[in-house]
């Protein structure tokens, strides 16, 4: 196949249909984003995890005095010496336990001074209203469930809280934003590939005359369909090229500068930029692929060979 | 080079077969007009030669090679020996007339030095020397069919078909192609043309096959248009 002859084809053939290729262009690049995007974020609500689910403990709180009164639960009274030395042994005794430590009231209450200290929360509380715990961290932060059902309902234990919990309603949320990210993405996939079999239609009709006559003088169906494919694919390509641009220079602004929210939420431990290169290669394939996927299985409709 | 064996087509959706039991045989080097009034089965002819369409029942074979049992991927090879030329001319009136003729060169892969040599010489076989930078729009109707007749003949085809070839030309400009389509006759190549033209036919004096209701009713050597009683 001559090279040259087919790049003039594809030439006349995009500019012809200009505005049609921008369509494409901007529904792949918007598409493409929005996958490359959801990628990255997968990636961040999995790193998080890891991070986070390392730091998190399940803690035993126990009855005290005000509990006694005021949770069902703790009706017969604060947590007893005895029961404390009971709940610590069974625990060291559970598999799923990797470490037990007990925190008193007045260990609480200096915690919680430090969180809240300045807040009008901070003042209003004294240190016989704090709980004392059991901070157990486990093995595997899923088995959650063990402790519960064997420290819930037992004597002098007012609950048994999983911080993880915690998490994994923020997770959710992230989940929740990821799966929106998706579901836009397809519905921007659908369009683009719509998008791409008009314009395939268009461009085989106002070339119907040009295919004919390849096809009498016995042109191969690959060298007939060619140019319409490649057509398709770059501009696909340039959309899949705006994508990655967006994937990189969004990054940039919301974590590196502008928003900057590596500094902001330093809690937070964010992807790196290898992480957006890694995931590239893949817009870019896509955005060639999937074009030159759809103009050929459009070409077998609208165009004889 | 062209056999046909009881060849019949039933296009879909239509009770009356475009074309009934056909058997005929055209040797390399014929030249032989397809008569018949509009609807008789010439174009359906043609389209079974060229495969654009495949027969309902019998066999046709081109150029050795039986029609209904070539695979889909090799039936353009089969068509770059064959060249085809239409009543309407079907220029690219974008290209100059020499890329108009590059054009069936270039779709089908061959290397430019070859291109570069064949155009000029099928050019002025066709008597179109010295117009190669002109566009189809700048040439009269005799001229342009030539530019298709050259396009057609550049690849060296086996087999010239020409689909009422002077339908829209006035019958000195008709002479002058037939002329030209007699030259390259002579070259050795299969000629068939499918024709209302009775002055032509009675003119030239070759084989003519005459179609009436999808029918083969008449094949003649060296006949006229219609039947002397």
């Amino acid at each position: 196949m001559r090279a040259q002859f087919v790049l003039s084809e594809i030439g006349v053939g995009l500019r012809r249909n200009l505005t049609m290729t921008i369509a494409v262009v901007v529904s792949v690049a918007l598409s493409l984003a929005l996958f490359g995007g959801s990628l990255l974020m997968r990636d961040q609500v999995n790193n998080m995890k890891g991070y986070w689910y390392d730091k998190v403990n399940v803690s035993i709180f126990l009855c005290n005095k005000a509990d006694a009164e005021s949770v069902a639960k703790c009706a017969k009274g604060a947590v007893t010496a005895q029961q404390k030395k009971d709940i610590e042994a069974d625990l060291k005794k559970l598999d799923v336990v990797q470490t037990v430590s007990y925190e008193s009231a007045d260990e609480a209450f200096k915690h919680y001074k430090e969180q809240f200290g300045s807040s009008p929360m901070g003042g209003s509380i004294t240190p016989d209203q704090m709980q004392e715990s059991f901070r157990v961290k486990l093995k595997d932060p899923e088995k959650f469930a063990v402790v519960a059902t064997a420290f819930a309902g037992r004597d002098g234990v007012q609950s048994v809280q999983d911080q993880k919990g915690i998490l994994e309603n923020l997770f959710g949320l992230l989940n929740g934003m990821n799966m929106a990210a998706i579901l836009v993405m397809f519905v921007m996939l659908i369009v683009a590939l719509m998008l791409i079999v008009n314009t395939v239609r268009v461009s085989a009709f106002s070339r119907r005359r040009e295919t004919g006559i390849m096809r009498l003088v016995g042109a191969s169906g690959f060298y007939i369909q060619a140019p319409f494919i490649m057509e398709a694919a770059f501009a696909g390509l340039m959309g899949g090229v705006a994508a990655a641009g967006f994937l990189v220079v969004g990054r940039y602004f919301m974590i590196d500068h502008g928003l900057d929210l590596a500094h902001k939420l330093n809690l937070i431990n964010f992807i790196g930029w290898d992480a957006v290169l890694a995931k590239l290669p893949l817009v870019l394939a896509a955005s060639v692929l999937m074009p030159a996927l759809a103009a050929f299985f459009a070409l077998r409709k609208y165009l004889k060979v | 080079m062209i056999r046909f064996d009881n060849v019949s087509k039933t296009y879909p959706k239509q009770n009356r077969p475009a074309l009934r039991e056909v058997s005929l045989d055209i040797e390399k080097g014929e030249f032989v007009f397809l008569v018949g009034s509009s609807g008789s089965g010439k174009s359906t002819f043609l389209r079974l030669v060229l495969r654009e369409e495949r027969a309902s029942h019998g066999q046709v074979h081109v150029l050795g090679k039986d029609l209904a049992r070539l695979s889909n991927w090799k039936v353009p090879h089969m068509r770059r020996q064959l060249g085809t030329v239409f009543q309407d001319f079907r220029l690219l009136p974008n290209k100059t007339v020499a890329e108009n003729v590059a054009f069936a060169q270039e779709v089908i892969g061959k290397p430019r030095g070859e291109i570069r040599k064949a155009v000029p010489q099928v050019l002025d076989l066709v008597g179109l020397g010295g117009k190669e930078d002109r566009r189809p729009g700048e040439l009269s109707g005799g001229e342009q069919q030539r530019v298709a007749i050259a396009r057609a003949f550049v690849n060296r085809p086996m087999l010239l078909i020409a689909d009422e070839p002077t339908g829209n030309l006035d019958p000195q400009t008709s002479v002058g192609i037939m002329k030209l389509l007699d030259r390259i006759n002579r070259t050795g190549t299969t000629v068939i043309m499918a024709t209302h033209d009775q002055n032509i036919v009675d003119q030239m004096r070759k084989r003519v096959i005459e179609l009436e209701s999808g029918r083969l009713v008449r094949d003649q050597a060296r006949g006229v248009y219609g039947y002397q009683h």
